[in-house]
């Protein structure tokens, strides 16, 4: 472990001149967990871009002749009930969890951001009115304000995706708007107006570059939410629907009717989201730990 | 202090009329309603005629601003109208719930809680050890475990113990005892759903006292409780914990979203009838009247838990002042 002397000896100078493998493996030592979250989510994305080459089997067409075999042989994690080869389905779900959990979590907090930063910005009664948007939907937890979204535009992949969005937009834009009223305060936001810069150039060019800590601790967070987000809609049956492999719509249905017959159909997609989450979680963690020095060694 | 409460009572009004608009709006967006849904659900052919009188008949086919009324309306006439689906008073179909709901929130608070102070404090004080990873390690996997997949698990964990030590496969009962009557018979059916959600609940928690305690270890008056003599169960407990419980109070206020929404998928998995699967089902039939008071009273609980907090913390720390 590094003790404080080791923070004080290194100098920023001699950091730099350490070969790259080097710095990282010194970074991976400071931050294990970090690193074994980062270990997960290239291990996901690799899942997900090979997925195709992995697996000889198709994620969506069904075989009657191989129905809820254990795993194992030729299926290592069995099939469900409609023969389906269960590690296809864990692999492809891969794809469904990562594209739903990037993008959503990428879309709400850029509209956060860029929200929070001109409220920030502005003030005055735009502030105030926005603040008071704000506090109405945080008002709502967030797989009730989902639901009731997903209620209105109905399920399906598309509608997931804006379901997550909703409730994450007033979130980041809260935290990012508390960073932002410091930034505003600084003498250069003055010094670009004075410069004749429009209200739009400043907000994205000048002030949302500073805080770009807190979006990207709330980003890395947000995707590991999306996916149990999504896997909780899915498992609801108010998400992804079938045919398409996701997680939470594996364990639904025949996973709890099969569970003592077949628990096999339960374990595996439980698995791979609590292992997606975790590693999002504890990669999210050691961001904050690297880019807020205030809480750094905690 | 009471200006102050009520002050913020005042500010929740203008809170809870958003609210009530944006769930009344986004429900009358849905492109179907609780009459195409019931009806196609007959199987038999419906002609455009009854679709039309089941509208008339709920209020559907009123203008918007009168549903809107009637909606908002029932808060200070008492009467909440009836579910569109089952045809009973909304406020009967909530109370015969509660209980159940609010059992089983206590309960997971207490796991919650019961999982958090000890684990928080043991990874503080044991700070950068292999102890203080596996805490860490254990309580971000809280926030990872998807409830409901914990509640699968626990279920099947459950089959698997009683089927090899009596025989016999058992799962919790499905049907709702009071406490008052028969305790066991409640706790076998309650305990599993509050691990699953107190789990998730006390994984922020944890992380929180852990951070806090930390904060307060390095303070002065800790090191004079040490200079003093003082052993170290004593300085921790009496000196440290005491003054690093405020922010964990306020996480577990906050994180009471968490545990509404892991109630909604802890009832679904364990079949419990409580406000949870209700709030689902009213989703799943559209039975926008229903759904629409649920997530008011979600939100009423919601910010009246905030406001208890705030207050309670205030209560708890002198140097606060209400403003």
């Amino acid at each position: 472990m590094a003790t404080p002397q080791a923070f004080i000896e290194t100098t920023d100078l001699d950091e730099l001149k350490k070969p790259f493998a080097r710095r990282l493996w010194d970074l991976a030592r400071r931050q294990p967990l970090g690193t074994a979250g980062a270990f997960v989510v290239v291990l996901m994305a690799t899942a997900a871009a090979t997925a195709g080459i992995l697996t000889p089997f198709d994620p969506e067409r069904a075989s009657l002749q191989h129905m809820l075999t254990p795993p194992g042989g030729q299926f290592l994690m069995g099939t469900d009930e409609f023969g389906r080869d269960i590690l296809t389905r864990v692999l492809y779900g891969a794809r469904t969890a990562l594209f739903i959990g990037l993008v959503s979590a990428f879309v709400g907090a850029t509209a956060g951001l860029i929200i929070g930063v001109a409220s920030a910005y502005f003030g005055g009664l735009f502030d105030l009115i926005v603040q008071r948007i704000v506090d109405i939907f945080l008002a709502f937890p967030l797989i009730i304000m989902a639901l009731a979204v997903v209620a209105t535009l109905g399920p399906g992949v598309q509608n997931v995706i804006i379901a997550i969005i909703v409730p994450f937009i007033p979130q980041c834009a809260r935290v990012v708007r508390s960073s932002a009223l410091s930034i505003r305060e600084i003498p250069y936001v003055d010094a670009a107006r004075a410069l004749g810069y429009s209200h739009a150039r400043i907000i994205l060019r000048h002030m949302a570059p500073n805080v770009m800590a807190p979006f990207l601790i709330m980003l890395t967070y947000f995707v590991g939410q999306a996916i149990l987000l999504e896997a909780v809609l899915s498992y609801l049956g108010m998400g992804v629907q079938d045919p398409t492999p996701a997680w939470g719509l594996m364990l639904k249905g025949a996973a709890v009717e099969f569970i003592e017959s077949a628990p096999w159909l339960s374990i595996f997609p439980g698995l791979a989201i609590t292992l997606a989450v975790f590693g999002f979680n504890l990669f999210g963690d050691a961001l904050r730990d690297l880019l807020d020095p205030k809480l750094r060694s905690r | 202090m009471y200006q102050y409460v009520l002050k913020r009572l005042l500010l929740m009004i203008p809170t809870l009329i958003g609210a009530a608009l944006l769930v009344f709006f986004l429900l009358r967006m849905l492109p179907g309603d609780v009459c195409e849904v019931r009806l196609a659900g007959t199987g038999l052919y419906v002609s455009q005629d009854e679709i039309d009188l089941c509208r008339a008949d709920l209020g559907l086919d009123d203008p918007l601003h009168e549903q809107f009324f009637e909606f908002v309306g029932g808060y200070f006439t008492g009467d909440l109208g009836k579910s569109m689906w089952t045809g009973q008073s909304v406020v009967h179909e909530i109370q015969v719930r509660f209980k159940l709901s609010l059992q089983l929130a206590i309960m997971s608070t207490l796991v919650a809680v019961m999982l958090a102070l000890p684990l928080g404090i043991i990874s503080a004080v044991k700070q950068d050890t292999w102890i203080d990873y596996g805490v860490r390690a254990f309580s971000i996997a809280g926030i990872a475990v998807p409830s409901f997949w914990l509640g699968i698990m626990i279920i099947l964990g459950l089959l698997i113990i009683t089927q090899a030590w009596f025989g016999a496969g058992w799962m919790p009962p499905i049907n709702y005892v009071s406490p008052f009557e028969d305790p066991i018979g409640n706790l076998a059916q309650l305990i599993w759903p509050a691990v699953a959600t107190g789990y998730r609940y006390s994984a922020v928690a944890t992380r929180m006292t852990r951070s806090a305690m930390l904060e307060v270890l390095r303070e002065d008056y800790v090191r004079t409780a040490r200079a003093k003599g003082l052993i170290e169960s004593v300085v921790i407990n009496r000196h440290a914990l005491k003054n690093a419980l405020l922010p964990v109070v306020t996480i577990i206020a906050i994180e009471f979203a968490f545990l509404m929404g892991g109630l909604v998928v802890t009832e679904q998995v364990f079949n419990l009838n409580g406000i949870g699967k209700l709030f689902v089902d009213s989703v799943g039939n559209q039975d926008f009247a229903l759904t629409q008071h649920l997530v008011m009273l979600v939100v009423v609980v919601f910010l009246l838990t905030n406001l208890v907090v705030d207050v309670f913390y205030a209560w708890l720390d002198p140097r606060i002042r209400y403003s």
